[in-house]
């Protein structure tokens, strides 16, 4: 399956199991412009599975107030970039309503998905990485899949979980990502990171499409004998800080890749933590190569994207700090 | 929906006062129940379709008004000469003479109004063919960037305007380079309308230096700041509560100018129009809402996104005005009207405009999934704003067909070479990334791969 097949497979098994929760969102009915939700209003009807007007604002508001009454409510934001009008929404509804009513009520039941990330060809408004702005929100939780199997199980632990979900997926690999997917109802635990490969010299943290690029960077470091792990944090916020601690402290270094801008982006966030707790095991200054302080362009796309080259620059840097 | 549609129209058709024109026309009503069912061509608003079927049908009757309005106005425009014929040469009274009314078949719908819009256009030989020429323009433009786009020449997202033509023109015809205007991404032929060249559009969606916004904006973001033009916006819905700021600017300075905030159904039910909607007509701001309603917002129609689908009476306090967007002249008119309401210090005004596009909502959409072949022809057919205007230029002997053909050959050869030149343009230039983010520039350094050479270094 691709990545928007795992994801139509994730929606399809929560529809199936919880006769209480919705999909709906612009343009969802036939299947959505990424082809996320194909199928699944034939199988469900228009009453679970339906179109909203151009109201992002209207849609996340919505989506509340049904979780709110014990629905799962999965909205769909038809891409990140227009996810801002909802912002007010999310972060003052969304997040604080467990905490001010004293958990009389909660939106644990809602699940926003968005697709973000560069395309290649998106410009300014089809291809930002709007995370760091929801990682500063306390009562959401933030979650990027970086492959079609991860994308199916941490899609229903989002759904099933407790708690407002922003799940963004990255759109560059809705058709390019293909992997073989369990047809199973599975999930994946949220909050927990994953070491997608072992190393001793350097640790590298990323999330989503990003994953990919510096998996090739490991590789062309290991030629030269640079041994690199690379962990996928799967969730944002609340982020598993004990796997990256224990990480830093065995290989000293660490290089943090998103490709949102580098100031104020998550990873400041992680090297800030790290530098806390690791101050004394640390060989090397914490490296960010992320995308730089411009709008995200058009035509300059491969030069404001952190491509391989320069995490492959930054590693061996790092390492020979 | 289509129900209540239909009868709100009924309401005002009974409720507009008669003219001496519009009585021999056939009345809306009798066609209002020709579709019915639920398939998706008796959605449409045939209404505007089959008043130019007959229209077209009683040409004769319709082109030429009848005897008391051509008399009226003969005797206006024969008066002057009269009294200054030694100082007009003989050209002038050639052009005198030609003045031209033109019938506009489809009424306007009105939203707290009194007065409607004129229902005949005054033009002349000159104008005709401006007009026919700066349309030709707009849709072969839009043609080429079709095939540029799959050649992947233009890259990115690309929204073209085809269909929509008559809309920009006439606008521009009642309006002058200090009215401003603002609108959402589907810009190229309101770029042009504002006096924007073809170069600089194509070389924009190429993202060649010599465009408009030097290469870096793409197709949806087109600027002409000389000329008012504010662009050229990608989020939809932003263009009200910008417009309105741009409003209130204009009566702080008290020029005598309006602004165009334009939206499209789509965007129709965006909250932050209800806000600025608000403000302008609180603060009693010189705004013209413009709804291009093309009926379609990306593949949903506009009956399944809105609750009612028309936007230009959406207000309680705000006046609209419904015009069909089809036809240049009209619009035109409409426009006219509105910039006086608007300059009469009377507050905004909305102006919904019954327009189609022919292509898809951008170039990854193929326009036939959520609306039938049959219905873009038929619209084609019957109301291109383009063949409007040629059946009355070739009624009136202003041109043959063999020159309009020319003409046509002519204006795709300009439009085929500004494209060519656009390609051999230039990009942008590195450092240009980090340009403009900020007035003195964020300091940004960036290096090369080997870290030796500073590859872009700004001060």
């Amino acid at each position: 399956m691709n990545l928007f097949s795992a994801i139509n497979n994730a929606l399809y098994t929560a529809l199936d199991t919880d006769p209480r929760s919705y999909v709906f969102g612009e343009d969802v009915g036939f299947g959505g412009v990424f082809r996320c939700t194909v199928g699944l209003r034939d199988k469900f009807g228009r009453s679970r599975v339906f179109n909203t007007p151009l109201c992002e604002q209207g849609i996340v508001g919505f989506g509340i107030g049904l979780a709110s009454m014990g629905n799962r409510a999965v909205a769909e934001i038809q891409f990140a970039d227009y996810i801002y009008p909802a912002f007010d929404q999310i972060v003052n509804e969304a997040a604080k309503y467990r905490y001010r009513s004293g958990n009389m009520f909660n939106t644990g039941g809602l699940t926003i998905r968005a697709p973000y990330g560069a395309v290649g060809h998106g410009g300014h408004y089809h291809s930002q990485s709007p995370e760091a702005f929801f990682c500063h929100v306390p009562g959401i939780k933030v979650v990027i899949p970086r492959s079609p199997s991860q994308a199916k199980g941490l899609l229903l632990a989002s759904i099933r979980d407790p708690n407002p979900v922003v799940f963004f997926e990255p759109k560059l690999l809705y058709r390019m990502a293909v992997e073989e997917v369990s047809e199973d109802d599975y999930t994946l635990p949220l909050s927990s990171a994953e070491v997608m490969r072992e190393g001793s010299d350097i640790t590298l943290v990323g999330w989503g499409a990003q994953l990919t690029i510096m998996e090739q960077a490991c590789t062309e470091a290991a030629k030269d004998g640079i041994s690199c792990e690379l962990i996928d944090l799967r969730t944002l916020i609340p982020w598993d800080q004990e796997l990256v601690e224990a990480s830093v402290n065995k290989t000293g270094r660490l290089l943090v890749s998103h490709e949102a801008p580098v100031t104020g982006g998550f990873g400041a966030e992680i090297a800030a933590y790290i530098t806390e707790r690791c101050f004394l095991r640390l060989e090397a200054p914490i490296v960010r190569v992320c995308g730089l302080d411009t709008p995200f362009p058009l035509v300059f796309e491969p030069f404001y994207l952190p491509t391989k080259n320069k995490i492959l620059d930054a590693i061996k840097a790092a390492v020979q700090f | 929906m289509k129900k209540g549609c239909m009868s709100s129209t009924m309401k005002l058709a009974a409720s507009f006062p008669l003219t001496k024109s519009s009585r021999s026309l056939p009345s809306p009503l009798e066609f209002s129940t020709q579709s019915s069912g639920n398939n998706i061509e008796s959605r449409i608003p045939w209404r505007a379709w089959t008043s130019v079927k007959n229209h077209h049908g009683k040409q004769q009757e319709h082109m030429r008004p009848p005897s008391g309005t051509v008399a009226a106005y003969s005797a206006q425009s024969e008066e002057q000469p009269q009294q200054q014929e030694e100082e007009r040469t003989a050209d002038e009274q050639k052009t005198k003479a030609r003045e031209i009314v033109v019938e506009i078949p489809v009424d306007y719908d009105l939203h707290l109004l009194e007065s409607a819009p004129s229902r005949s256009s005054v033009t002349n030989s000159e104008d005709l063919m401006s007009i026919y020429h700066e349309m030709s323009v707009i849709r072969r433009m839009e043609i080429t960037a079709d095939m540029l786009f799959k050649s992947q020449q233009i890259r990115g997202f690309c929204h073209l305007y085809d269909g929509q033509e008559a809309v920009c023109v006439g606008m521009e015809k009642a309006l002058n380079f200090d009215d401003s205007v603002i609108t959402a991404y589907r810009d190229h032929g309101i770029f042009i309308g504002r006096g924007g060249t073809i170069f600089e559009a194509f070389s924009e969606l190429m993202g060649k230096r010599t465009g408009c916004a030097n290469g870096k904006g793409g197709s949806m973001h087109l600027y002409k700041r000389e000329n008012n033009f504010w662009g050229g916006w990608g989020i939809v819905g932003t263009s009200p509560p910008l417009g309105t700021g741009l409003a209130f600017a204009h009566k702080y300075l008290k020029k005598p100018n309006v602004v165009v905030a334009i939206y499209g159904d789509g965007a129709a039910n965006q909250g932050q129009l209800y806000e600025a909607q608000n403000l302008a007509a609180l603060w009693e701001l010189p705004i013209i809402f413009l709804i291009e309603n093309n009926h379609f917002g990306m593949g949903t129609a506009e009956w399944r996104a809105s609750k009612k689908p028309a936007y230009y009476d959406r207000i309680s306090y705000i006046p609209g005005v419904k015009a069909d967007g089809m036809d240049v002249f009209a619009i035109k008119e409409a426009f006219q009207y509105c910039k006086e309401y608007c300059l009469g210090g009377k507050g905004p005004i909305m102006l919904e405009a019954d327009t189609y596009r022919y292509h898809g909502h951008s170039m990854s959409d193929p326009g036939s999934t959520y609306r039938t072949r049959n219905e873009i022809q038929g619209i084609r057919r019957e109301r291109d704003p383009i063949e409007h205007v040629r059946k009355i230029i070739l009624q009136e002997e202003i041109a043959t067909k063999e020159e309009l053909k020319d003409l046509d050959k002519q204006i795709r050869r300009e439009v085929e070479d500004a494209a060519a030149k656009a390609r051999e343009a230039e990009q942008p230039r590195d450092d240009e990334l980090f340009a403009n983010i900020y007035k003195k520039d964020s300091g940004l350094i960036a290096y090369g791969c080997d870290r030796k050479k500073t590859h872009i270094q700004m001060p």
